[in-house]
């Protein structure tokens, strides 16, 4: 391997680039160190999430519960015989129907802009985060931090946090809606349908939660990377 | 090892502009350091001693005029390179320590060699060994806020020599701490110096310094005023201290 040299022959050596579980093991000590910070950061995802999950939640239950109907309606159709219950059910859900449809799509767009105002607060929160570090920062790059370890720590840390409190703010959605809806319409909704559509909800949750913490960070790492390390040596604690 | 300069600075300029004004923070600094000398920066406050050793320590380019480290231009160097340089070849210390708060003083010391790509058991000997060197052996698993401050620039002298540098830049190391304990810093730097033959560049107010250095640079609005040999001064360090204490 050939080496740059100087005119005088000093070799000039570059910088190692260091693994990635170094940088996992930075971070996440990180973010164990600042828990509370974290935690704030990860409740505006969770929120944002849960709200998110929850309106998803309401529309499978509503197809759960229409499908229900209809297949009652069925029966009723081919002169089978219903119960007084079945009977309610199939007038209320005649009601109901043209609301539910109504309000289901504007809390869809309220909950996509709830997720756009959570990724704005991650936003805010990591250019926080960066703010309060900028020293430390600075004093990593005196030390021999690379700009691109710098962008992983962030990364790594806001997608963590992300991801766990995506998850959680899911579990915290589909939790309230479904004690909600077990109180209103009984046990009978609970089918293979209402599981299989809670799992990938689950997936979506996570993925959509974890993708805008991402996105969001993008700017604050970048700031980060990119301080001259006078800057950061200058910024009083 | 042959070149006997390890830092060489030519007509070093570093402007600042603030508005329509513009402030020569260095004016033509040209400095040859010896390998393994000991090299106090002296001068007023505001006279460049920081932007000097900015410059020289690769965290900021200098408007113009050249930084030769063992005889390679730091211009030359990109990013990597001067990360490698950074992690390498230079250990610095700052008056306020500069720690990382949330991690102990093995940590703190400790990350440089991380840096460099040392395995974790490797890079923990090594800490252990420089905490120990620096008297701190006892108080390793510290938090920086669980020290005092002389403890905390130990840790921080000990981080500078996680990779064995040829140079160790210091940035007013005993400004933030009382006399005494300035003076156990100032000898730490000293034993390091002739121990291991690490350069030592100190920008300092601290007069105690002149008795341990090589040689005295004296730093005056940006130019070098004049450079002393510490034997040709040391019949005039008694009047010194008479100013130091007018102050
Ligand atoms: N970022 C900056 N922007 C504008 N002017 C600056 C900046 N940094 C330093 N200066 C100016 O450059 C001059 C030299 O500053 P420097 O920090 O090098 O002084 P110093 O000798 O280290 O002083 P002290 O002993 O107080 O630390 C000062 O006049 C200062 O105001
Ligand atoms: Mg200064």
């Amino acid at each position: 391997m050939s080496e740059p040299v100087s005119a005088s022959g000093t070799v000039i050596r570059r910088q190692i680039k260091l693994p990635f579980t170094k940088a996992v093991e930075i971070s996440l000590k990180s973010i164990r160190i600042r828990f509370w910070r974290s935690m704030i950061t990860a409740a505006g995802i969770l929120l944002g999430i849960a709200f998110f999950a929850s309106v998803r939640m309401s529309a499978v239950f509503s197809h759960a519960q229409q499908t229900r109907v209809d297949e009652k309606r069925a029966t009723l159709a081919r002169g089978g015989k219903l119960s007084a219950e079945d009977v309610i059910l199939i007038n209320s859900a005649a009601a109901n129907a043209k609301e539910e449809a109504a309000a289901g799509t504007r809390l869809q767009w309220l909950s996509i802009m709830a997720l756009l105002v959570c990724t704005v607060g991650i936003t805010n929160s990591m250019l926080m985060s960066v703010t309060e570090r900028f020293k430390e920062i600075g004093t990593m790059k005196c030390l021999g931090a690379l700009d691109s370890f710098i962008v992983k720590l962030f990364f790594i840390e806001s997608c963590f946090l992300g991801f766990i409190a995506s998850v959680l703010g899911f579990v915290v959605g589909w939790l309230v809606i479904s004690l909600i809806r077990l109180a209103m319409d009984g046990v009978e909704v609970f089918g293979p349908y209402f599981w299989m559509q809670s799992l990938r909800l689950c997936g979506q949750s996570a993925a959509i939660g974890t993708v805008l913490t991402f996105l969001a960070t993008i700017f604050p790492a970048y700031r980060a990377a990119k301080m001259p390390p006078v800057a950061a040596l200058r910024a009083e604690v | 090892m042959a070149n006997e300069y390890v830092v060489r600075t030519k007509d070093l300029v570093k402007e600042y502009t603030m508005g329509d004004q513009t402030l020569k923070a260095l004016n033509g600094v040209s400095l040859d350091i010896y390998r393994g000398e000991y090299i106090s920066i002296m001068g007023p406050s505001g006279s460049g001693k920081s932007t000097l050793f900015n410059a020289v320590g690769g965290l900021d380019k200098p408007s113009s005029g050249s930084v030769f480290i063992n005889d390679v231009d730091m211009a030359q160097l990109d990013a990597q390179e001067l990360a490698y340089l950074r992690c390498h070849t230079i250990g610095y210390i700052f008056q306020t320590f500069n720690l990382i708060p949330v991690m102990t003083a093995l940590e703190n010391v400790t990350l440089p060699t991380v840096f460099a790509g040392m395995s974790t058991d490797e890079g923990v000997e090594r800490g252990i060994e420089l905490l120990e060197l620096v008297g701190l052996g006892g108080r390793l698993h510290h938090k920086p806020s669980e020290l005092s401050g002389g403890q905390q620039q130990r840790v921080a002298i000990a981080r500078s020599l996680a990779n064995n540098p040829s140079i160790i830049l210091a940035d007013e190391p005993t400004g933030n701490l009382d006399l005494n304990t300035g003076k156990e810093i100032i000898d730490l730097l000293k034993s390091l110096n002739k121990d291991q033959g690490v350069t030592i560049i100190s920008a300092t107010h601290d007069l105690k310094m002149l008795d341990v250095s090589d040689r005295i640079v004296w730093i005056r609005d940006g130019q070098i005023a004049k450079v002393e040999e510490r034997k040709d001064l040391d019949i005039r360090i008694g009047e010194m201290e008479g100013q130091e204490a007018l102050h």
